[in-house]
C-alpha cells in the first residue's frame, strides 16, 4: 500500500510529519506493508496535511489529517476525513495546471518520476531546435516575467543571447519575500527538476554556462530540496559538463539570501550574489548586458523559468492559447490570508477577482464579509469587493491603479484596520529599504510619522501624506519606494473614513 | 577547535568561489552562532576586500547577528497575510505571556519578527527552533516554547 504525505513546508507547518509518523507506526502495529511517499503539495493548503491513498487506480484524499485520524485510515470506511478522488476536488479540477502539472503527484526528488511525467522533454527539444528557435518559442508563448514586472521573457533572453561575452549567467530569482506569495517555494519543494530544466533551457538559449538559484534564507526546505535536486541532476549527467550528455556545459548552484526583502529586486539580488550589500543599481545598464559579475545575465523569477519546459514541450502557441489580452498563458494564483480555501490555483489569466476570492477561495475563513484584498504583495494595492469584476491580468490591474505582482492575494475580513495596514506598508519599507535613494529611505520613515499624525487626528496630515506618496512613486529608484504608496493610497481611496480625523474621539 | 582554525577552514572551503562573501558569512554564523567582529579582517584579507566592506555587508543583512541568540529562537511573522488572521494580536499576547518584546532575548529564549515564511495560506505562522508552525495561536506557541525550553 502506498500512502502520500506531503513534505511541503506548509504541510509540515500543519503537522504532516506527525501524521507521517503515525501512519508508519499504525502500519507497523497491523503488520501492514506501507510505503510512505513524501510528495509535494497539491496546493490545497486548507486541507493540509492532505494524505492520499490509491484506490482502484485513483488517488483518494483525506484531510486535514491529524495523527488521531490515522488509525481509521486502516479501519473505517468511509473515513471521516475522506475527500474522494483528489483530482476531482473542485478547487483542483477547475485549474489549468501547466507549470504545476507535476507538483504534488510524486516524490519531488525522484528522477524516474520526473522523466515519466514529460521530464526533460523541453530540454531535449531545445537541444534539437537550437537557441534561436527556442527563443522564438518563448516569444510566441507571450510569457512575461512572473516576478511582477511582466517583462517579455523572449526579449530578455534574446538580449542576452545577442550579447558578446566570455561568460554569461542565468540567475533564478527565488527571493520570494512578498506576503501572500508561496508559489516559488511550493514549486521548488514540489517539482525542483522543473526549475532546473527551465534554467537549462534558458542557458542553452542565451549561451550561458553557469546558473545560480538565489533562494531566501527563510525557505530552508526549498534550499534543501533544490540542493539535493541539483546534485541528483548532476550525478545523472543531466547538468554539468554536457547537458543531457550531449549539449554544452551548464553548472548550477544554490545561493542563500540573508533576510533582506530588497534582494528580490533584480539588481539588488545581483549585488548580493556578488557578495555585496544588497543595494539597488541604477538601470541602464540592464542586467541582460551587465548583470552578475558585470556579465550578460538572464534574471528570471522561479515561475517564469518553471513555465519554460511546458512551453518547449507543447509549443509557444499552445501556451499563448490561454489567457487574456496581453497576459498570455497561465498564472499560479496564490490565495492567502483570511480565506476559507487558501492555496495555489493555476489558471489562464482573466478570471475575475471576485471569482478568485469568493468562488475559488470560498470567502473569508472567519465567515465575516470580505473587506479588502491586497493583490501583489506588500507593494500591491488593496481592492474592495466593489472591484471584484476586475479581470486578473497585468494591464487590467495596472489600469485599476494596482499591480499583479507575483500573483498573491491576501484576503482581509471586516476587522481589518486600514490605517494600521497603511502604516505597516510604510514601516515595512523603512525596515527593508536598501537606503540608496532618498524618497524611499527617508520617505518611508516620514510616511510612518505622517500616518501617526493622521491617526492622532491631524487634519493637514492626509494632504502631506499624498504629496509624500507622489514623491516616493515618481522619485524612487526601484519598486520598493515606488510602489509602497500603492497599498497606502488605495487604502485611503477605498476607505476614506478610516483616515479622517476622529472628532468624536477627540472630544 | 579554536576560532581561527575554524575560520581558516571555512575560508579554505570557499577559496576561488565567485561572490564568496555571503556563503562565508552564513558558514561563520552557523559555526559561531553570530558573526564576531574578529572575523572581519581575516575575511577581508582572504577576499582582498577592505574591512569596512565586510562590516558593511554584515550590517546590511538582517540575518547576520553581532551577538549569539538564546538557545531557543522563536520567529513570529508580522507580514500582511498573518495580520489578516490576527497575527498582530497573537504577537501581543505572546509578548505579554513571555514578558518580552520582539527582538529581545530573555534567558534561553529569543523572540524575533520575521517577514513571511511562505505559509500565507495557513496563517498566522511562526517558527519555533526551526520547526514551522501554521495556523498558530498564542496558546499553542506558549505550550511549544514551554516544551522546548523545559
Amino acid at each position: 500500500m502506498k500512502i502520500w504525505v506531503p513534505g511541503d513546508a506548509a504541510a509540515k507547518a500543519c503537522g504532516a510529519d506527525a501524521v507521517a509518523a503515525a501512519i508508519a507506526s499504525a502500519a507497523g502495529l497491523r503488520g501492514q506493508e506501507v510505503t510512505v511517499i513524501r510528495n509535494g503539495t497539491r496546493g490545497m493548503v486548507w486541507l493540509e496535511p492532505l494524505v492520499e491513498i490509491e484506490v482502484d487506480g485513483a488517488r483518494h484524499g483525506f484531510g486535514p489529517m491529524t495523527p488521531e485520524d490515522v488509525p481509521a485510515l486502516f479501519e473505517e470506511f468511509p473515513h471521516p476525513k475522506a475527500l474522494g478522488p483528489v483530482e476531482e476536488i473542485p478547487f483542483f479540477a477547475r485549474q489549468t495546471r501547466l507549470t504545476f502539472a507535476r507538483c504534488g503527484r510524486s516524490d519531488p526528488l525522484s528522477l524516474a518520476d520526473y522523466e515519466a511525467a514529460e521530464g526533460w522533454q523541453g530540454l531535449r527539444r531545445t537541444l534539437e531546435i537550437g537557441a534561436g528557435a527556442t527563443i522564438e518559442e518563448i516569444t510566441a508563448s507571450g510569457l512575461r516575467g512572473r516576478g511582477g514586472a511582466g517583462f517579455p521573457t523572449g526579449i530578455k533572453w534574446k538580449t542576452v543571447a545577442d550579447a558578446e561575452a566570455a561568460q554569461k549567467y542565468i540567475v533564478c530569482n527565488a527571493d520570494e519575500g512578498d506576503s501572500g506569495s508561496f508559489a516559488d517555494r511550493m514549486l521548488m519543494e514540489g517539482d525542483p527538476f522543473c526549475l532546473i530544466e527551465g534554467m537549462a533551457i534558458a542557458a542553452l538559449a542565451a549561451g550561458a554556462t553557469k546558473g545560480f538559484v538565489y533562494i531566501r534564507s527563510e525557505y530552508p526546505d526549498a534550499i534543501r530540496v533544490m540542493r539535493s535536486a541539483i546534485a541528483a541532476a548532476a550525478d545523472a549527467g543531466i547538468i554539468g559538463p554536457a547537458l543531457l550528455g550531449q549539449g554544452p556545459r551548464f553548472d548550477l548552484e544554490v545561493r542563500v539570501g540573508a533576510g533582506a526583502y530588497i534582494c528580490g529586486e533584480e539588481t539588488s539580488l545581483l549585488n548580493s550574489l556578488e557578495g555585496k550589500r544588497g543595494m539597488v543599481r541604477a538601470k541602464p545598464p540592464l542586467p541582460a548586458l551587465e548583470g552578475a559579475f558585470g556579465m550578460p545575465t538572464v534574471v528570471n523569477n522561479v515561475l517564469s523559468l518553471a513555465a519554460v519546459p511546458w512551453i518547449l514541450t507543447h509549443g509557444g502557441t499552445a501556451y499563448a492559447a490561454f489567457g487574456l489580452g496581453r497576459s498570455r498563458g497561465t498564472i499560479p494564483i496564490q490565495i492567502a490570508g483570511n480565506v476559507k480555501q487558501g492555496g495555489l490555483f493555476e489558471a489562464g489569466f482573466g478570471m475575475s477577482l471576485g471569482d478568485i476570492v469568493e468562488g475559488i477561495g470560498g470567502g473569508t475563513a472567519s465567515g465575516k464579509p470580505v473587506k479588502a484584498v491586497q493583490v501583489g504583495g506588500p507593494l500591491g494595492a488593496y481592492f474592495s469587493p466593489e472591484q471584484f469584476d476586475l479581470p486578473f491580468g497585468y494591464e487590467e490591474l495596472a489600469d485599476a491603479q494596482g499591480l499583479l505582482g507575483h500573483a498573491g492575494l491576501t484576503v482581509f475580513d471586516e476587522s481589518a484596520d486600514m490605517l494600521a495596514l497603511a502604516r505597516y506598508a510604510m514601516e515595512f519599507c523603512a525596515i527593508e529599504s536598501c537606503g540608496k535613494c532618498t524618497p524611499c529611505r527617508i520617505g518611508a520613515v516620514r510616511g510612518m510619522e505622517t500616518l501617526d499624525r493622521v491617526a492622532a487626528g491631524d487634519e493637514q496630515a492626509i494632504a502631506l501624506l499624498q504629496d509624500l506618496c507622489e514623491i516616493m512613486e515618481k522619485g524612487s529608484l526601484c519598486a520598493m519606494g515606488g510602489f509602497t504608496p500603492y497599498p497606502v493610497r488605495s487604502a485611503i481611496r477605498l476607505f476614506p473614513d478610516e483616515f479622517t480625523p476622529m472628532r468624536e474621539a477627540a472630544e | 577547535m579554536n576560532t581561527n582554525d575554524r575560520l581558516a577552514e571555512i575560508l579554505a572551503l570557499h577559496r576561488g568561489r565567485e561572490g564568496a562573501l555571503l556563503p562565508i558569512l552564513h558558514d561563520v554564523q552557523a559555526a559561531f552562532g553570530h558573526v564576531p567582529e574578529a572575523v572581519y579582517q581575516p575575511i577581508a584579507d582572504a577576499l582582498r576586500l577592505g574591512r569596512a566592506e565586510v562590516a558593511g555587508v554584515v550590517s546590511f543583512y538582517h540575518d547576520f547577528r553581532d551577538a549569539p541568540t538564546g538557545r531557543h529562537v522563536i520567529k513570529l511573522c508580522r507580514a500582511e497575510a498573518c495580520q489578516s488572521m490576527g497575527g498582530a494580536d497573537m504577537i501581543a499576547r505572546l509578548e505579554t505571556a513571555l514578558g518580552m518584546k520582539l527582538g529581545e532575548t530573555k534567558g534561553d529564549v529569543t523572540l524575533e519578527a520575521v517577514f513571511c515564511l511562505g505559509l500565507c495560506a495557513c496563517a498566522p505562522a511562526a517558527e519555533v527552533d526551526g520547526q514551522l508552525v501554521g495556523r498558530a495561536s498564542a496558546a499553542r506557541l506558549e505550550a511549544m516554547i514551554a516544551e522546548v525550553s523545559a
